[in-house]
């Protein structure tokens, strides 16, 4: 049972099987096409046509299997590897243990805002951006430059409490649990994340920082919360609706799974924070 | 993978902004900006920060922008020459690929903070799936 830890509790050893696993996609380029696949999605999902990854109902399940894909071929690299999640709302700042040398590595350098540190530092020369919006072929961050906070756990708290998972008109203007994680609406919570950490995070190539994967692993969590928090509330819309995918329709681009089948995450991992996690740990 | 082309990632935010009427509306907001050049149709042409922004209003607009590089129903925002792709939100705001999680006011805003987004680079040749540069 592949349990999905906090980031800040792993050891030294399941930081290094990490970064040492995610180094061993890129090479093989396996990596890259997460990226692409992702900025594709970013590109042509829009508020007024066809939508499936981001600002509609299914943007929590199809991030949901598109960490899995990426977590099992990790896991094909090193069996012992699960996705980490960064809990944003408690490691706050650059200083966090997140940003060290021996893991993800720091804020860029204030000139390019090229990553000078760590296993993904562009000097290292074991993580070159291929996929990419523009020239620069360096990992770049600026953490806290654009937007100066995090959101909060009361920010997170308040949308966790609402009842409703998404409603019309189901893209980036809706009400509801969804669009308010999603950060189109209110607080801003799952977009300003990708915005305080800047560099390739803010852009449609964002999975090309690895923290991508933490902090879609946070909200993945987040939406788990939100189940049982609200056990009588569902996905929503059930059937029938334009342009997005409904409980039972078919994502793309794997057209084998839908947002019903994503719905329990417990089929597939177990967060370190649930008991059923504790009982699979020794 | 999917499979999506230009023409069918673009067409469908085409149809709904003309259906909401507001495709001339961008146009309007970046002419009405005194510190851009524009021209009466709307389109923009700046140097910002070194760098040349165009902006080529949508086709279609109630102002005569027939002759705009748009063929879809949203700008085109050109840096440097090269096209960078944006997208309209449903409240009206505007994202690129470059600040994809942040929104703007007008597609002029838009397009500056790309340029300070890039400090120097340049755009990737424009791709809906991403392409490697």
């Amino acid at each position: 049972m592949t349990v999905r830890k906090n980031q800040a509790s792993l050891t030294s050893e399941e930081k290094r099987a990490f970064t040492n696993a995610v180094l061993e996609l890129k090479r093989t380029g396996v990596y890259d096409r997460f990226v692409t696949t992702h900025n594709g999605f970013i590109m042509s999902d829009t508020d007024s046509g066809d939508r499936v990854g981001h600002r509609s109902p299914s943007f929590l399940p199809w991030h949901r299997r598109f960490l899995l894909e990426f977590e099992a071929e990790l896991q094909k690299v090193d069996a012992s590897v699960a996705l980490p999640y960064w809990d944003w709302t408690a490691d706050r700042t650059s200083r966090s243990s997140l940003w060290a040398a021996d893991f993800l590595g720091g804020t860029g350098r204030a000139r390019d805002g090229q990553v000078m540190d760590g296993p993904f530092a562009y000097s290292a020369g074991k993580f070159p951006v291929n996929v990419r919006v523009d020239g620069r072929a360096y990992l770049r961050r600026s953490l806290g430059a654009s937007v100066a906070e995090l959101p909060t756990k009361a920010e997170v708290d308040a949308v966790l409490a609402m009842p409703v998972y998404d409603m019309a008109p189901w893209n980036s203007a809706s009400n509801g649990f969804r669009n308010h994680l999603e950060g189109w609406r209110g607080a801003n919570l799952h977009n300003r994340v990708h915005v305080w950490v800047g560099g390739q995070m803010a852009t449609g190539v964002s999975p090309n920082d690895p923290v991508f994967w933490m902090h879609h692993a946070f909200v993945d969590k987040l939406w788990a919360e939100w189940q049982a928090r609200h056990p009588q509330s569902t996905y929503l819309p059930a059937a029938g609706t334009a342009n997005v995918v409904d409980l039972n329709g078919t994502m793309r681009p794997w057209n084998d799974v839908t947002p019903a089948d994503m719905l329990d995450h417990r089929k597939f991992y177990a967060f370190d924070t649930e008991p059923a996690a504790a009982a699979s740990q020794r | 993978m999917n499979k999506i082309t230009r023409r069918q990632a673009m067409g469908t935010a085409a149809g709904a902004l003309a259906a909401l009427g507001i495709a001339g509306a961008t146009a309007h907001a970046a002419a009405t900006d005194s510190r851009a050049a524009t021209t009466p149709s709307g389109t923009v042409d700046e140097v910002y920060q070194g760098r040349r922004i165009r902006i080529t209003p949508a086709s279609g607009g109630h102002h005569g922008g027939h002759h705009g590089g748009g063929h879809s129903g949203l700008p085109t925002v050109r840096i440097d020459g090269r096209e960078l792709h944006v997208m309209r939100n449903a409240d009206g705001t505007w994202i690129s690929v470059v600040n994809h999680y942040e929104t703007f006011a007008d597609p002029l805003s838009l397009a500056r903070a790309a340029v300070r987004e890039l400090q120097g680079a340049t755009l990737a040749p424009f791709s809906p799936m991403g392409g490697t540069a």
